[in-house]
């Protein structure tokens, strides 16, 4: 165990903000929990009695009768925003105070940094510069985050839950979206911070970082293992093998979607279902090429002249 | 006598005047022991009540005793407040509901524009000086090192916060209908945020930031059909002198136009673009009717299926 190695990685100032994201995401996850699991029991106990659910409040806060429904923004709502930036303010100046900003050797194109990491909040696409190539984990899923991202509120047509904190009323949504923030953003981050040491290669919390290291790992592609050598061959396997994905992996989450989420199925037009299902596989396609990689090695799935994935 | 009759009648007048002059300027002088003191003691009472003063009521338009009105009046009538209504849902303030992480990130955004402010007036955007006025920044300029860092800290702090925003919003379901396209807008103020965070790593024009960067566009080499490494790329002409990295540097390689481009971006550009999408997020928050709760909860047997 190499503390002197673990301590350096941690207290790097410019992993200080993933450092202190870890803690603050199980705080609020806590406190979002906290309040949908209040909900939710609430939400129970009113669809079992239908004459309660006609004249109740219909929050899990107390409410009591002949509060003012509404207050004046001033002060009940400016003190809080003031307060806040006062306490933002307390923390930045201490942190400024207590910790400098990083500034290395001046800027040199002949001395190669190793490891050479992008800021901390793009560690997770460089990750998956380890599973894809260049084009698609630095243009095309950026891409997609982004319009995937946007397009949610389009896709998302579950009428309830909106405006408080509830889990079981939407299950796939939050679930989905918990996938994507924390297993494919964030713990993909942590992994590219403290994991990654040089060569981009593995080390783990507290292993040496080996300079000199070198691994042999033979990578091969999908289709040696089947023996097809021909290019055109290897094209087409590949087109099947990544649409036979989408094909059965569709039907599979339409067969899941179809009975687990049955209203919204219905609600859906076909264009909502098709987008909803193409970011859903194109997602839950990333952990499955990782495991491929790291389980059975292999690089490339599809190969064509013009592109690889 | 005779000299007097000289100014054909004109000694009535000339005696006239002398005397005018010295009663006025008696009036004058009793004046100054009677209505000068009175004026003073009349200042004195004014000044007693400075919110009655013209100065004072032209600036703020309403009076500040701690009526309903005047609680109302001080949102409304004030430009920077006036985002707010004046009367909000009582549970809206709770905390555990926002997080208040959209409010902080505003602040910090805020922040980040004064510190930059002032780190511009130490900072030449040219290969020769660039590194050299950061450590005279951290060496020489009176709190020069507490202004990078903070200026630093706010920024990894911003991302934070918009993420931790974005988080709360998905969590409550706040994008849910009527606020689909402010959603929208905050994913395009998500990106414009990372995007300042990144144009301003290079800035300090060390190591860290030149190899972050390279290693950042590096990634639009291989873009399809704009990057020469990306598929289609060299199939439609693109070469390490034509395509998109190279519009994004100014060049085949990280240098002096690169860094003179990200100054620009993380100047100028993209806070004016920033600021304008912020005013649209901020101004639809009001239009589709305030912040999403905490609501009452709903049924799901209450939903009533529209008819298709």
């Amino acid at each position: 165990m190499d503390w002197k190695q673990l301590w350096q990685i941690l207290s790097a100032p410019d992993n200080i903000p993933i450092v202190a994201m870890i803690p603050l995401l199980a705080f609020y996850i806590f406190l979002a929990w906290r309040q949908a699991h209040a909900n939710d029991v609430l939400i129970e106990q009113l669809a079992g009695d239908p004459a309660l659910a006609k004249t109740h409040h219909r929050k899990a806060w107390p409410f009591k009768p002949g509060w003012q429904k509404e207050v004046h923004v001033w002060p009940f709502l400016l003190r809080v925003e003031f307060l806040a930036a006062i306490i933002v303010t307390i923390i930045l100046m201490v942190w400024s105070i207590t910790l400098n900003a990083p500034l290395e050797e001046p800027a040199n194109p002949n001395l190669t940094m190793n490891p050479a990491k992008a800021p901390w909040y793009f560690l997770g696409l460089q990750e998956m510069l380890v599973y894809f190539d260049p084009w698609i984990a630095g243009v095309v899923m950026p891409t997609l985050i982004i319009i995937g991202l946007m397009v949610i509120p389009y896709i998302d047509t579950n009428p309830l839950g909106c405006g408080y904190y509830t889990w079981k009323q939407r299950k796939f949504a939050i679930g989905t979206f918990l996938f994507g923030f924390i297993i494919l953003w964030v713990s993909m981050i942590f992994i590219g911070t403290f994991i990654r040491g040089p060569g981009w290669q593995w080390f783990w919390p507290g292993q040496t970082w080996d300079h000199n290291r070198l691994i042999y790992e033979v990578n091969r592609d999908l289709p040696d293992i089947f023996g097809i050598t021909s290019n055109w061959a290897k094209g087409v396997f590949g087109a099947i093998v990544v649409g036979g994905y989408f094909t059965l992996g569709g039907l599979a989450v339409n067969a899941f979607f179809r009975r687990h989420n049955a209203k919204d199925f219905k609600r859906m037009s076909l264009l909502q279902y098709s987008i909803m299902m193409t970011f859903f596989l194109t997602m839950v396609a990333l952990p499955i090429k990782m495991g491929l990689r790291l389980l059975f090695h292999i690089k490339y799935v599809w190969i064509t002249p013009w592109f690889n994935v | 006598m005779a000299e007097e009759n000289k100014g054909n009648g004109n000694n009535g007048k000339s005696v006239g005047l002398l005397d005018r002059v010295k009663t006025g300027v008696k009036e004058d002088l009793a004046s100054l022991t009677t209505d000068l003191p009175a004026k003073a003691k009349e200042q004195v009472e004014i000044l007693k009540k400075p919110t009655k003063t013209q100065l004072f009521t032209s600036i703020f338009r309403h009076k500040h005793d701690d009526t309903p009105r005047n609680r109302a009046l001080g949102v409304l009538s004030n430009v920077f407040l006036h985002l707010h209504p004046a009367k909000i849902n009582r549970d809206a303030v709770r905390y555990s509901y926002t997080w208040g992480m959209g409010g902080i990130t505003f602040y910090l955004f805020f922040v980040l524009t004064l510190t930059g402010v002032l780190l511009m007036f130490y900072y030449h955007p040219s290969k020769v000086q660039a590194f050299r006025d950061v450590l005279y920044l951290e060496h020489d300029v009176p709190y020069g090192k507490l202004l990078r860092n903070m200026h630093r800290w706010a920024a990894h702090l911003m991302v934070i916060a918009v993420e931790l925003h974005m988080f709360r919003v998905f969590l409550t379901g706040s994008y849910k209908k009527p606020r689909e396209f402010n959603w929208t807008v905050g994913v395009i103020l998500l990106v414009l945020t990372l995007l300042l965070s990144f144009t301003g790593y290079l800035l300090p024009d060390d190591q860290l930031g030149f190899w972050a960067v390279t290693v950042g566009t590096n990634m639009a080499r291989a873009t399809p059909l704009l990057g020469h490494e990306g598929p289609f790329g060299s199939q439609l002409g693109m070469t390490p002198y034509n395509d998109v990295r190279f519009g994004l540097l100014g060049g085949s390689i990280v240098d002096a136009n690169a860094l003179l481009r990200s100054y620009i971006w993380h100047c100028i550009g993209i806070p004016i673009i920033a600021s304008v999408f912020m005013i649209l997020h901020f101004w639809r928050v009001r239009k589709d009717g305030g912040i999403s709760g905490p609501a009452p909860v709903v049924l799901d047997s209450e939903i009533k299926e529209a008819k298709k």
